[in-house]
């Protein structure tokens, strides 16, 4: 067994670093446009300072649509727009387009649930100073979300890793992709137990990062 | 200062239209300070939030120092609201900044360079008396010092008119007092007016030169703090003032006393005259204190006895004409038995 181990190594470094690629680029898509998405669901909101029911309710049906459709379905729907962005349908690269696509609406969510736990008083005392909207996003709004932005950051990663599994199907490459290449297609129990095992200290190991870093900037 | 003219405010609400503030109209002079009291949902903080606009009044005007807020652009109404400062019954502290973050964001807010933050946010510290406390969170602040601190970030950027919204509402009565010494320290020491709203007649007691009473969104009542609380004309101003005036003689006494029972009040400079002693030299009744009180709303004494007159019925009804001369409000609690 453990020669089966040794064995398949390499090809368990390569998925572990094309998972982390997949997984990075997703959270990184998320935060530059999932976060902003969020924040606009939020000071769109009613009694906000920006509250717009039409801008609010377009902006809600997007994120619930790319919410609803099931990620392996998004995966192929998006084939078309992965090719055109990436050159390719598979490979890490590739899956990575389905996966970002997926984790913004669901971090922007998080984010604006993660804004409306602070105190409206909050905000309009900062409006009482005077502050213009862009100062109180940026100076109130942020800093007082942190810590949910952390954490938020966290489960968006941990439910990437989930949907990379996915993207392994179609050869997105990754942990999963071998787990199903070796474990599903040809009953290789060792390199499966292998895959699950990384996958569960790699989630553990997340999990207990993003607990500590959002515990950190928690002054509250 | 403020003149706030014939304001409406009308939320619209699932169940329908509901009058928060209802025709308002009020002026507060320059370095006053003027209290509202009403119970909650009065539309006193309602009516609060229309002078800075925090909400917007369905209809009437709002001009503060020379200014109509109503016809402002966005832009213009926020360095208006610059020098509005406004206070807090939950101070609505940033948690996630420090002391000294939370009182630079006004100045950051005004423009102020960062240069020259540091400078002004210690001398408001200064002011509030917490520069020890410069790098603490709020959480790690007790309730009056979070309202220092908010004190200090409502006035960084030297605001002519401080709103009060039930700022000492949250805190126990020590530290209501010492923050109520710091906003008349505030409106003495740097002019400026202020505005509060409370449920306790203590704070008006203490610190408003005026005070108003509001009741279904309209002010039924107000005039000079001292006037109200020596004569309050509405009933609902009567109870607030029983909050803090009110003594009750315990049943036992008054059914042993024989004689006529009277509550005397003195007023101002009245309570150094010797009344009562005058009076006692001139007709033929002896007098008994049964209960006594000296309130001193904003340092002017109000001064109330309860006293218990025992003599010939002729010699106590002249007496009683004689002190309602010199007193004005004199009361008969119990005939004489």
């Amino acid at each position: 067994m453990l020669d089966r181990i040794v064995e398949i190594l390499p090809e368990l470094n390569a998925a572990f670093f094309e998972t982390l690629l997949m997984v990075g680029i997703g959270l990184l898509v998320a935060l530059i446009l999932g976060l902003p998405i969020g924040i606009l669901l939020y000071v769109t909101d009613k009694g906000l300072f920006w509250e717009n029911r039409i801008a609010k309710s377009t902006i809600g049906i997007l994120v619930n649509l790319v919410r609803s459709v099931p990620f392996i379905i998004l995966l192929v729907f998006l084939f078309p727009v992965t090719d055109l962005i990436v050159g390719r349908i598979t490979g890490p690269l590739a899956a990575s387009v389905s996966l970002s696509v997926a984790a913004i609406p669901f971090y922007a969510r998080i984010v604006e649930s993660a804004a409306r736990e602070i105190d409206k008083g909050v905000i309009e005392a900062a409006i009482a100073v005077g502050a213009s909207p862009w100062l109180i996003i940026k100076d109130i709004i942020l800093p007082e979300t942190k810590p949910g932005l952390i954490s938020g950051l966290t489960i968006t990663a941990i439910s990437l890793i989930g949907y990379s599994a996915m993207a392994g199907t179609i050869g997105g490459g990754g942990i999963g992709d071998l787990a199903i290449r070796y474990g599903y297609y040809r009953y290789d129990d060792t390199v499966m137990i292998t895959t699950v095992i990384v996958l569960i200290v790699l989630v553990q190991l997340i999990q207990y990062l993003g607990d500590f870093i959002a515990k950190t900037v928690n002054k509250k | 200062m403020i003149k706030v003219e014939q304001v409406s405010k009308v939320y619209n609400t699932k169940s329908g239209q509901v009058v928060g503030v209802d025709n308002v109209s009020l002026e507060v002079p320059r370095g006053e300070i003027y209290g509202i009291v009403g119970y909650s949902g009065a539309g006193k903080s309602s009516l609060l939030r229309c002078i800075n606009i925090l909400e917007r009044p369905t209809s009437g005007k709002i001009v503060v120092d020379g200014i109509d807020l109503l016809q402002l652009s966005p832009k213009k109404l926020r360095e208006a609201r610059q020098s509005i400062g406004m206070i807090f019954q939950g101070f609505y502290l940033a948690s996630a900044k420090t002391v000294f973050d939370n009182i630079a964001f006004a100045l950051k807010a005004a423009g102020v360079a960062a240069s020259q933050r540091k400078q002004r946010v210690l001398e408001l510290l200064d002011l509030v008396g917490l520069t020890d406390k410069v790098n603490h969170y709020p959480a790690q602040l007790s309730g009056g010092q979070k309202q220092r601190v908010s004190i200090a970030r409502a006035l960084a950027n030297n605001p002519k008119v401080l709103l009060c919204d039930e700022a000492t509402s949250a805190l126990d009565p020590s530290t209501t007092k010492s923050i109520l010494q710091l906003l008349k320290k505030i409106n003495q020491e740097l002019g400026i007016t202020i505005v509060l709203i409370t449920h306790e007649m203590e704070v008006v007691k203490e610190i408003c030169d005026t005070c108003a009473v509001m009741q279904d969104g309209k002010i039924i009542e107000q005039g000079p703090s001292y006037d109200i609380f020596a004569n309050p004309k509405e009933e609902l101003t009567k109870q607030f003032i029983d909050t803090v005036m009110n003594f009750e003689l315990p049943a036992k006494l008054l059914k042993a006393c024989k004689g006529t029972i009277l509550q005397l009040q003195f007023r101002g400079d009245l309570a150094s005259d010797p009344v009562v002693s005058d009076m006692l030299q001139k007709f033929q009744v002896s007098g008994n204190i049964l209960h006594g009180k000296v309130e001193y709303i904003k340092e002017t004494p109000l001064g109330i006895f309860i006293m218990e007159l025992l003599g010939d019925t002729q010699e106590v009804s002249a007496a009683k004409i004689y002190l309602k001369e010199r007193l004005k409000q004199v009361e008969v609690i119990q005939h004489a038995r």
